[in-house]
Order: C-alpha cells, then sequence, then structure tokens
C-alpha cells in the first residue's frame, strides 16, 4: 500500500534539513520554486480559475489574498494534485510537470496545509505523521521521531510524538501539519487560510514558524482573505478576483511601502481607486468597522441564565455552573476555542438540549420546562451553525423552509391542512427583505449558496418578534459581501432592542459587534470582559486557558 | 444441576463452545477488517454461506479438509468482489447491496445444493484433533481448548498477526486512515479505493474460510440456510470489539459458549421447551448489544462511500 521507493528510505532519517538552505535563493535572477502558467479550471457552470500566472522564489512568502470564491482554493487544490487542471502547466523548479495526484506533487516538493485540518484525531502524532510515508510495511517509528524532532526544532516548536492528535490544541494541530507538509522534503508549502481557526496567540506563533521556515530557504504561498495578514506576512502580494488574478504587487514595492499605504494599495487593486473608503470591505480592513455609537440597555436582562448545568455529547464540554445576563439592545460575544461548549450553551437556551442544572429566564420568567417551539413563539430565536444538517431541511422548498419553525400555526396551516398560498406570499416578502438569491420562493433550498441558506435562515429567526436570538458562529464559510450583511442585521436587530448573543470562533468579529464578550473555557464562562482598547489581547489569554482576573 | 457439572461434561461443554464459536472468529475478524477500512460489510452472511457450500463441496469432492478451507476462501473472496464493484469502486449504498448478496446467496446455496443432492444430505468424515503437547494434558481445557482440529490454532495465530498489522505496520496505519478521514488518506497520497478493496477482499476470504469451517467441521455437512445469521452475529461483535483484532476473540467465545450450553441443555433434557432453549444465543446477542452497545466506537467514515473531487 506504500509504494516509496528505497530512495526515500534514506531520505526519512538523514540528519540534513529536508530543504536545502540556498544562500542566493532570495536575491533576483534565480529559478522560481514553483510557476504557475495559464492555469484554467471550470466547474460546471463556474469558472473557477481563468488563465492564472503566479511565481513564487525561494526564501518568499507569496500571498494570495481574494474572498471566498474567489478561486483561491481551487488553484492550490490544482497544485497540490487534487484538482486537474484543464488548461495551462506547472513548473516546479524551472521543469515543466504533471501533478495528478496528491503524492506526485508531494514527490515533486510540494506540501499543502489545508484550511480544515486533515490530520486523523484518533491516531497519534507519529502515526499520523507516518501515514503514507513510512517506507516499506513495517512502521519504522524511531527513524519518524528522530525526523520528527529534527522538523519541530526548524519551526522553533515543542511537539509531543505520542499525543493523541485530537487531545492537542488547533495551533499544535497546525504545527503538525506543517511539519506533515514538510516531511518529504518539501521546497514548497501552501497554507490555506491557516489563521481562521487560531487564536491571537496561535497566529503570532504561526507568524514566527514562517519566518524561520522562510530564512531556511523554502518557497511559502499563504492563502488568505484578511488584509493585514497579508501586509504582515506577505513579501509578494498576489490577489485573486472571481478567478483571475488582478493585481500582482512584488518584494521591492511591498517592502517599500509602510503597512497602511500597503493596505490603501492592495484595496486599491481590488475594487478600483474610488473603493478604498467603501465600508463593505470592512472584513479586509482590520482598522475598519469597529463598534460605532453605544446604545442604551434596557435596564432588566432579557435573558438570564443562572448556574445552568448540561451535558455535552460526543466527546465535547457541555456547560456547568454557568451564569450570564443580556439585556435588552446588547451584543454579548461567546468567543473560545471551537468546543469548549459553544453548542451546550446555544442549545440549551434554544431548548434544544435539556439543562440538568439551574434557571433559564426569559424576560423574567422561568423557560426551562418550555420546548423549542414554546420558546420560539415566545421570541426566543437560535440561529445554528449547522445550516446545513440542522438549519435546514434540503431538498424541502426556500419557501417551506422559512417557515419550518412554524408548522401547524396560522395563517400557514388551516386547520391541518397547509395553505401554500399564505406561505408562498411570506416567504416572497422574506426573500425580498433579506435578498435571498434564489429563482423562486419553490427552488429547493440546497441548491443555493452557503451565504444564501444562511440569509433564509436569519429571515426565518428574525421575522415574527424576535426578543432574544442566539446566533452560532454567524458568518463563519461566507462570502466578504454577505458577512457585511450579516453583521449588519446583527447590528439592526440589537438597535431595535433584541438581547443578542454571537458565538463565534473569530475573534475580529466579536470586537466589531459585540458589547461586551464573555470567554467560554472548558463549559465555564473564564472572564467577560468589557469590549474597547485592549481587549483583544484580553480576550486572547482567556481563551487559551489563563485566569480569569 | 450439580451431575452436569463433571469434568467430561465440562471439557465437553467448553469443546463445542469453541467449535461453534470458529466460524464467527473468522467471520469477525473479517469484518473488524473492513470496518475498520471504512466498509461495512452486510453481505457477510452471504459470503459465510457461499463459503460454507463451496468448502463443503471441496471437502466432499477431494476428502481434504484444506482444499475445502481453501475453496470456501476464495468463493468468499469472489462474493466480496460484488462489494468492491458496487460499493468501493462506484460509491453505492453499502447497505443496499450488502442485503442483495446476503439474499442472491441463500438463493443461489439453496437452489445449487437442491441440484446437485436433491433431498440426500451426505456428511463428511470426522476431522482429526491435534492435541498440543502438555498444555493438552490440564484438566477440562487440556482436552477442550487444546485438543482442537489444526484450523482452530491457525485461527489464533491469524489473530495475533491482524492485531499487528493493525497496530505496527503501515498497511493497518493506512487502514484505520480509510475508516477515519478517507479525505487526509487521499491527500497522503495513498489510495482509499485500493486500501478498502484489499481490506473487503480480506474480509471475503475470512467470512468464506468461516463458513467452510462450520460446514466441514462443525456441522460435517450442508443444508440450505446452514449459517442461520451467523453473520450478522459476525457484524455486531465486529462493531463491538471497537477495533481491536482481540475483539472477536472474546466476542466468538461468549457466542459460541451460548450455542453450546443450548446444546447441553437439550442434551440433558432439561424441562424448558427447545425452542426457548435454542433462542439463548440470540438473546445472548441482544442482552450484549444492549449492554455494551455504548462502548462501541465506530469509525466516522464507516458506511460512507469515497470519491474523490466530488462537489
Amino acid at each position: 500500500m506504500d509504494g516509496s521507493g528505497p530512495g526515500i528510505t534514506s531520505d526519512v532519517g538523514s540528519p540534513a534539513l529536508p530543504f536545502a538552505p540556498t544562500g542566493s535563493a532570495t536575491a533576483g535572477g534565480s529559478i522560481p520554486a514553483v510557476e504557475l502558467i495559464g492555469i484554467t479550471k471550470v466547474f460546471p457552470g463556474v469558472i473557477a480559475n481563468d488563465h492564472i500566472n503566479l511565481a513564487v522564489m525561494p526564501g518568499e512568502v507569496l500571498c494570495l489574498l481574494g474572498e471566498n470564491g474567489a478561486g483561491k482554493s481551487t488553484l492550490m487544490s490544482i497544485l497540490s494534485g487534487l484538482y486537474r487542471p484543464d488548461e495551462g502547466h506547472i513548473r516546479v523548479a524551472g521543469k515543466d510537470v504533471v501533478i495528478d495526484s496528491p503524492r506526485r506533487g508531494r514527490d515533486l516538493g510540494v506540501g499543502m496545509v489545508y484550511q480544515h485540518l486533515s490530520l486523523i484525531p484518533t491516531l497519534t502524532v507519529l502515526e499520523n505523521l507516518m501515514l503514507g510515508t513510512n517506507p516499506g510495511l513495517v512502521l519504522k517509528e524511531k527513524l519518524a521521531r528522530v525526523h520528527l524532532e529534527e522538523l519541530a526544532k526548524t519551526l522553533g516548536v515543542a511537539v509531543d510524538a505520542d499525543a493523541q492528535t485530537g487531545s492537542l490544541s488547533l495551533g499544535q494541530q497546525q504545527h503538525i501539519e506543517i511539519i506533515k507538509a514538510l516531511w518529504k522534503g518539501s521546497k514548497v508549502l501552501i497554507l490555506d487560510e491557516p489563521t481562521s481557526m487560531l487564536t491571537p496567540q496561535g497566529i503570532a506563533e504561526l507568524q514566527s514558524v514562517l519566518v524561520q521556515l522562510k530564512a531556511s530557504g523554502l518557497a511559502i504561498i499563504f492563502i488568505t482573505h484578511k488584509l493585514h495578514e497579508a501586509v504582515a506576512i506577505g513579501d509578494r502580494i498576489a490577489i485573486l478576483r472571481q478567478g483571475k488574478v488582478v493585481g500582482e504587487i512584488g518584494p521591492d514595492v511591498v517592502h517599500s511601502l509602510s503597512p497602511s499605504q500597503l493596505q490603501q494599495r492592495i484595496v486599491a487593486t481590488m475594487f478600483g481607486d474610488e473603493a478604498a473608503s467603501v465600508a463593505d470591505v470592512a472584513e479586509l480592513r482590520s482598522d475598519l468597522g469597529r463598534k460605532q455609537a453605544t446604545h442604551t440597555f434596557s435596564e432588566a436582562p432579557l435573558l438570564e441564565l443562572m448556574d445552568v448545568s448540561a451535558p455535552g455529547v460526543r466527546g465535547q464540554y457541555g456547560i456547568s455552573n454557568l451564569s450570564l445576563a443580556v439585556r435588552g439592545g446588547e451584543i454579548l460575544g461567546i468567543a473560545g476555542v471551537d468546543g469548549n461548549g459553544q453548542r451546550a450553551l446555544a442549545e440549551v437556551i434554544a431548548g434544544q438540549r435539556k439543562a440538568s442544572a439551574g434557571e433559564i429566564r426569559l424576560a423574567g420568567s422561568v423557560i426551562n420546562h418550555l420546548a423549542v417551539s414554546a420558546r420560539q413563539r415566545l421570541g426566543l430565536r437560535y440561529v445554528t451553525d449547522d445550516r446545513l444538517g440542522e438549519g435546514v431541511v434540503r431538498p424541502f422548498a426556500v419557501s417551506m423552509n422559512l417557515v419550518l419553525k412554524r408548522i401547524g400555526d396560522a395563517p400557514f396551516w388551516r386547520r391541518g391542512a397547509i395553505d401554500r398560498t399564505a406561505i408562498n406570499a411570506t416567504a416572497r416578502e422574506l426573500i425580498m427583505q433579506f435578498d435571498i438569491r434564489t429563482p423562486t420562493e419553490g427552488t429547493r433550498i440546497g441548491k443555493l449558496s452557503g451565504g444564501n441558506i444562511q440569509k433564509a435562515l436569519l429571515a426565518r429567526e428574525l421575522s415574527f418578534e424576535p426578543k432574544v436570538v442566539v446566533f452560532n458562529k454567524p458568518t463563519h464559510g461566507l462570502d466578504v459581501r454577505t458577512i457585511a450583511m450579516v453583521r449588519e442585521r446583527i447590528r439592526e436587530m440589537a438597535a431595535r432592542g433584541v438581547a443578542t448573543i454571537v458565538i463565534s470562533t473569530d475573534l475580529d468579529e466579536l470586537i466589531d459587534l459585540s458589547d461586551r464578550v464573555a470567554v467560554l473555557f472548558e463549559g465555564q464562562i473564564a472572564g467577560v470582559v468589557e469590549n474597547g482598547p485592549g481587549a483583544e489581547t484580553r480576550i486572547g489569554e482567556l481563551i487559551v486557558g489563563a485566569q480569569a482576573a | 444441576m450439580s451431575e452436569l457439572l463433571t469434568p467430561t461434561f465440562l471439557t465437553a461443554f467448553v469443546a463445542s463452545g469453541i467449535l461453534a464459536g470458529i466460524p464467527l472468529l473468522f467471520a469477525a475478524l473479517g469484518e473488524t477488517i473492513a470496518e475498520q477500512s471504512g466498509v461495512l460489510n452486510v453481505g457477510l452472511e452471504g459470503m459465510v454461506l457461499s463459503g460454507a457450500f463451496a468448502g463443503f463441496l471441496g471437502t466432499l469432492a477431494t476428502g481434504d479438509i484444506w482444499v475445502g478451507l481453501l475453496l470456501g476462501g476464495l468463493v468468499g473472496l469472489i462474493v466480496s468482489g460484488f462489494m468492491v464493484v458496487f460499493c468501493v469502486r462506484l460509491g453505492l449504498d453499502q447497505i443496499v447491496v450488502g442485503i442483495s448478496i446476503v439474499l442472491t446467496a441463500e438463493g443461489a446455496t439453496s437452489l445449487l445444493h437442491g441440484a446437485m443432492f436433491g433431498k440426500s444430505y451426505p456428511r463428511l468424515d470426522a476431522i482429526p484433533e491435534l492435541k498440543i503437547p502438555f498444555l493438552g494434558d490440564i484438566p477440562i481445557l487440556g482436552g477442550s481448548l487444546f485438543t482442537q482440529p489444526a484450523p482452530v490454532y491457525a485461527a489464533l495465530v491469524l489473530v495475533a498477526i491482524v492485531g499487528w498489522i493493525f497496530r505496527r505496520t503501515s498497511a493497518g496505519l493506512s487502514l484505520r486512515a480509510a475508516g477515519e478521514r478517507p479525505d487526509s488518506l487521499d491527500a497522503a497520497g495513498v489510495s482509499v479505493v485500493t486500501v478498502r478493496t484489499i481490506a473487503e477482499l480480506t474480509c471475503g476470504a475470512l467470512a468464506g474460510i468461516g463458513g467452510a469451517y462450520m460446514a466441514i467441521v462443525g456441522a460435517g455437512t450442508f443444508v440450505p440456510f446452514l449459517t442461520n445469521g451467523m453473520g450478522f452475529i459476525a457484524i455486531v461483535i465486529a462493531m463491538l470489539g471497537r477495533g481491536r483484532a482481540w475483539g472477536p476473540v472474546l466476542g466468538a467465545l461468549l457466542f459460541g459458549m451460548s450455542m453450546s450450553l443450548s446444546t447441553a441443555l437439550q442434551l440433558f433434557g432439561i424441562a424448558i421447551p427447545v425452542d426457548v432453549v435454542q433462542m439463548l444465543p440470540f438473546v445472548s446477542v441482544m442482552v450484549v448489544l444492549v449492554l455494551f452497545t455504548r462502548q462501541s466506537r465506530l469509525p466516522a467514515a464507516l458506511g460512507l462511500p469515497y470519491l474523490r473531487g466530488a462537489r
């Protein structure tokens, strides 16, 4: 099952660095580590990549910047051998190559770190690294252990080889991913949205790892949709839009401009000169879109949790003795690494999970005993993060999904029978109001894009007089424009006096939206931080489990 | 009841428990391999039954049990080829294909048996037992555990080998990865389809050998529907084994013993209706299921077809 030749056997145990440090690499005129020439890839209905030309030199970081759906991930899948391009070719170290499988890509020295971690949580770190790379049939653990230590040293991190991978933090797992990508001596490292799951500390660590790797002569391609990361990390910045490279800024320009000048330059390239001030690029501008005027909150909290506990499922944390209160008009952010009880908290409030202890109060009255539908009618709403699973019924029409939580209620149901006219009328109104891009209200919702499905969910939960709304990762995986629209809706809701909870793993988002941020750690509130200057660092500390002040 | 607990009785009881458990052991070991790779081999019963019939024919024709076992394994492997083509290669639903394999095998073996033997049920000769020196002299266990036909010892050695492959080889690592995160395995440059194909064919061969053993050594003959749901019990054992190679040993022993107990109770004419006694093995399956299902941990990608680049 493992076809590695004997030549690779010697490679594994070799004490040399996995990639040769080439002293003159960064000098101009040398051969690019990787060159993409005229790459085109068409999926049914979409041109994902349209004649893309790119090159990256050894010892250089190329930042590939673009919105979700701009074709970044497709391009990298082509480079790593998961997809074949329809047109164009790839040169590695000056030679034309065909990368027809991930194994071929790796053998050519192209290592890939995917956006979603590809490590197998039930295996140990060492087993994950040996997977697909072990020479011969019998596992050579000792050699692998030595090799792991060398690579960990190159990265400047400490790694426990025998830890079960799923038990490590996301930042640590990402280090393992990078080590795995470099395992067979890669000369090019591709990182796809590597910061999306990390804490601020994790991001800082990743940056120092990249600086180390760059210094050892590796060519790095860093894919991101966050402008400030591109500015901080890139030597060369290429901007992708609708499958095309719309601009490229070379290292001499990148290094001669100040960070803010560079940001302006990039925004101008992306959206045209006049767009530098456009507010809906908020996600791309780290310094823009912070909370503006603070509004007034109701005096009594609309939603209160008092010493609430609930069990976790599938190895995730539940919540224990958790208390919080949200006033009308207030946005409470819930930060924390995924799996620290976010889902339990959201479901306990929504009524999908029973609280094993404590009291939940909605506008002063206890609602522990009420089922989901009763809470829904009282104005307690939940926008799930599992859009495709529990959020919608995919084979059902958009219209039906919009009234899914009101099954049996008038005016959509009359004496048990569906009133399609009433449903369709309401659906058309909501589709207009929330700008859901769908051919008709009768289209199956599974056919819509993630962004439009999220809009439909918002339409369903935010209509019919909401009082308290819980958003679980409301913008996860959406494109920039939908993100801006979703955040605008959340602010609007709060301005109208709705008590709002936003659960998110994206710290930028919480800073952008919240009045206060509570940090969830191992099922408990590790601390609550008033949003303001310095909040980000404080929250970051709490996220990784530092003691509350 | 005390007259039952004589050494002779206990020896016979343990021996027949092992006899009944060995086919389960082979089948459950195969199923464990398939499940670790992410294939839920629902067609196991069909493979066991086909193997039983083929093994019976092989031994009947040659008088050699090894020819029978080999032929049983070969036919089991061929039958599992259907799972490979339809589920692993084409990505069809594993449960649907598996059930149709069971039904087809039941029909085909009954039909062929009827056509070849009519209403006669030829018997095979008894199989020589291999007594292990010294260990074979221990009271009760010596006469049961250590005086068994050679394939029993082969089965136990096989368990050890499979356990070693799971933990200590790159093949085992790829196998577990294919069942947990096939996309990761693919990205690591190992073909998921190849891994699953090999696992499924191995499973078919082991199930076939298990069936052949049942016909040749256990029953000494073949009758239509000989296996009587044993393949399904093996699936349950594999699921409760949490992916460990020695899991099937415990499971097979437990169910073998309960079958043996039901035979013993009938022999001694205990005043319980025969139907109730015969239910015992199946009741024990249900009890174990109820007690231990929560502990079973199945591979994350079990039963899910893997097609690269599907979007």
